[in-house]
């Protein structure tokens, strides 16, 4: 069975789960990239969804209007999370949001951060961006059209979106970490095994 | 613009359009082929959803990763082309128009000022690198769309002469296991060995778009491609960095002679998405696709 978490989350919602575990979320997400990061971090300007308890995907959408002129999406996937590494934790800290979805890990400070305000970070597959797409029930406004299509802060509406897995849990254990750790031992094996057969 | 030139620009619109949407061969094969191969269900599931996606990219009509890239161009022209003149120019309006028709995602951002102006073109993008190829009259092209998330995974460097070919593979490896996992692997690798740094990051990007599969025509390198190909494959990284059978999608290396006093390296990461279109243009403007069939 699915396990779904619906927005806005609380504490115990998220309290379970473990790092590798699979979820999907239905609700009102925002996406936001780097630009989007800085503006509530360094501006302090506040979006126009209230973030509290509620899910930021580190994604910058193909966005295109229909002959009613609203806002569609063409294809949406996740971006390196990595690039938020120094602003997510006061991101968090001044939003309440708690779930992140992107590709690819995040760092120590983000892990610690998580740990302290209770977030999780979580990754769904790249390159998938049309079967994604097709989870956003609607777009429900744009933020900062300013900075760009990639990266405004588009608000849409998601239903069982997923398969997210837990990278990052609340008492901050990070896969990605574990992850990097095991590449790097089978590296020293590999390369040690390449070099001597390299004159 | 004149007719012939207009109508090359269509058929250059469409070229980039289908490269944003469709996948090569050489790459669909192989990944059918990596799903096969993977003995893990959890992994397997995810190999069925990144297939998935490229069917349902295809029927749609949308770009299969929301992406898109900056447009690079790399030209292998006949001197002898009557397009020598007019072919950036006809590329600058394609992309322009194909970034409207499919569309793309705009990320041309200007340098300094840090502006988008939605148009996918300008401050040298799309790239476009020349070779000549001398008595021909045909042009072959290969269009790449050039994802931010790989293009971040790419590292060069200089090495002294004393590292070898070991000090290459060294490089090699501990690029592709300290970035590979932020770049949507399993992933195509690219590698450049040349004189500077130059040379060795513009070979790598010649052998990131080479035909999947195939090897470099020096035994020697070819053998060293066979090395890395089996190393990076026993690294456990996999779909999305999160273990698997098989890693690499495929390796090539290409290398030209150097300075005895230096060894340029260089690594290009390419995603499991890696859009990239091979075509021909002949002297009367008509343009062949190589790399889609189907």
């Amino acid at each position: 069975m699915k396990h779904i978490l619906t927005l806005p989350i609380k504490n115990e919602d998220i309290e379970k789960l473990h790092i590798g575990d699979v979820i999907y979320v239905t609700g009102t997400i925002a996406t936001a990239r780097d630009e989007g990061h800085a503006r509530v971090v360094e501006e302090g300007v506040k979006p126009s969804i209230d973030l509290n308890g509620g899910c930021v995907f580190h994604a910058g959408p193909i966005m295109k209007k229909n002959e009613k002129d609203e806002w569609v999406v063409v294809s949406v996937g996740p971006t390196t999370s990595m690039r938020m590494e120094k602003t997510e934790e006061d991101f968090m800290e001044k939003t309440g949001v708690k779930l992140l979805i992107g590709k690819g890990g995040m760092g120590d400070k983000t892990a610690l951060a998580c740990k302290k305000n209770k977030v999780i970070h979580t990754v769904i597959p790249g390159g998938c961006a049309v079967l994604e797409a097709c989870m956003v029930e609607k777009v429900e406004g744009v933020d900062w059209l300013d900075l760009g299509m990639p990266e405004a802060f588009w608000i849409l509406k998601v239903k069982e979106f997923g398969p997210l897995v837990v990278t990052i849990d609340i008492e901050g254990n990070n896969l990605f970490k574990d992850r990097r750790t095991e590449i790097g031992n089978n590296k020293e094996l590999v390369l040690k095994d390449v070099k001597s057969k390299i004159k | 613009m004149n007719d012939i030139n207009l109508k090359l620009t269509e058929q250059l619109t469409d070229l980039i359009s289908m490269a944003a949407v469709k996948l090569p061969d050489d790459l669909m094969k192989r990944l059918y082929e990596m799903k096969e191969n993977e003995t893990n269900p959890k992994v397997s599931a995810i190999y069925d959803s990144m297939l998935e996606n490229q069917k349902m990219a295809v029927e749609l009509g949308k770009p299969n990763c929301q992406d898109t890239g900056i447009i690079q161009c790399f030209v292998k022209a006949g001197s002898s082309s009557p397009f020598l003149a007019s072919l950036e120019k006809c590329l600058r309006e394609a992309a322009y128009q194909a970034t409207k028709q499919v569309p793309l995602r705009p990320n041309v951002v200007a340098p300094f000022d840090e502006t988008n102006d939605g148009t996918n073109v300008g401050y040298g993008v799309p790239f476009v690198e020349w070779d000549i190829v001398p008595e021909d009259d045909k042009i072959e092209l290969d269009i790449y769309l050039a994802g931010g998330g790989c293009s971040l995974a790419g590292k060069s460097a200089v090495l002294m002469p004393s590292a070898g070919y070991k000090g290459v593979a060294e490089f090699v490896f501990d690029t592709v296991c300290d970035r590979a996992v932020n770049a949507c692997p399993p992933m195509v690798v690219g590698v450049g060995i040349g004189a500077c740094i130059t040379t060795a990051t513009k070979l790598s990007k010649k052998a990131l778009l080479r035909t999947i599969g195939t090897r470099n025509s020096k035994p020697e390198i070819a053998e060293f491609e066979e090395l890395l190909f089996d190393g990076i494959n026993k690294l456990n990284i996999g779909p999305q960095g999160l273990g698997g059978k098989e890693t690499a999608i495929g390796v090539s290396v290409e290398a030209m002679a150097r300075h005895p006093a230096s060894l340029g390296v260089s690594v290009s990461i390419g995603c499991w998405v890696h859009r990239h279109a091979k075509a021909i243009i002949d002297k009367n403007g008509n343009v062949t696709v190589l790399s889609h069939t189907n």
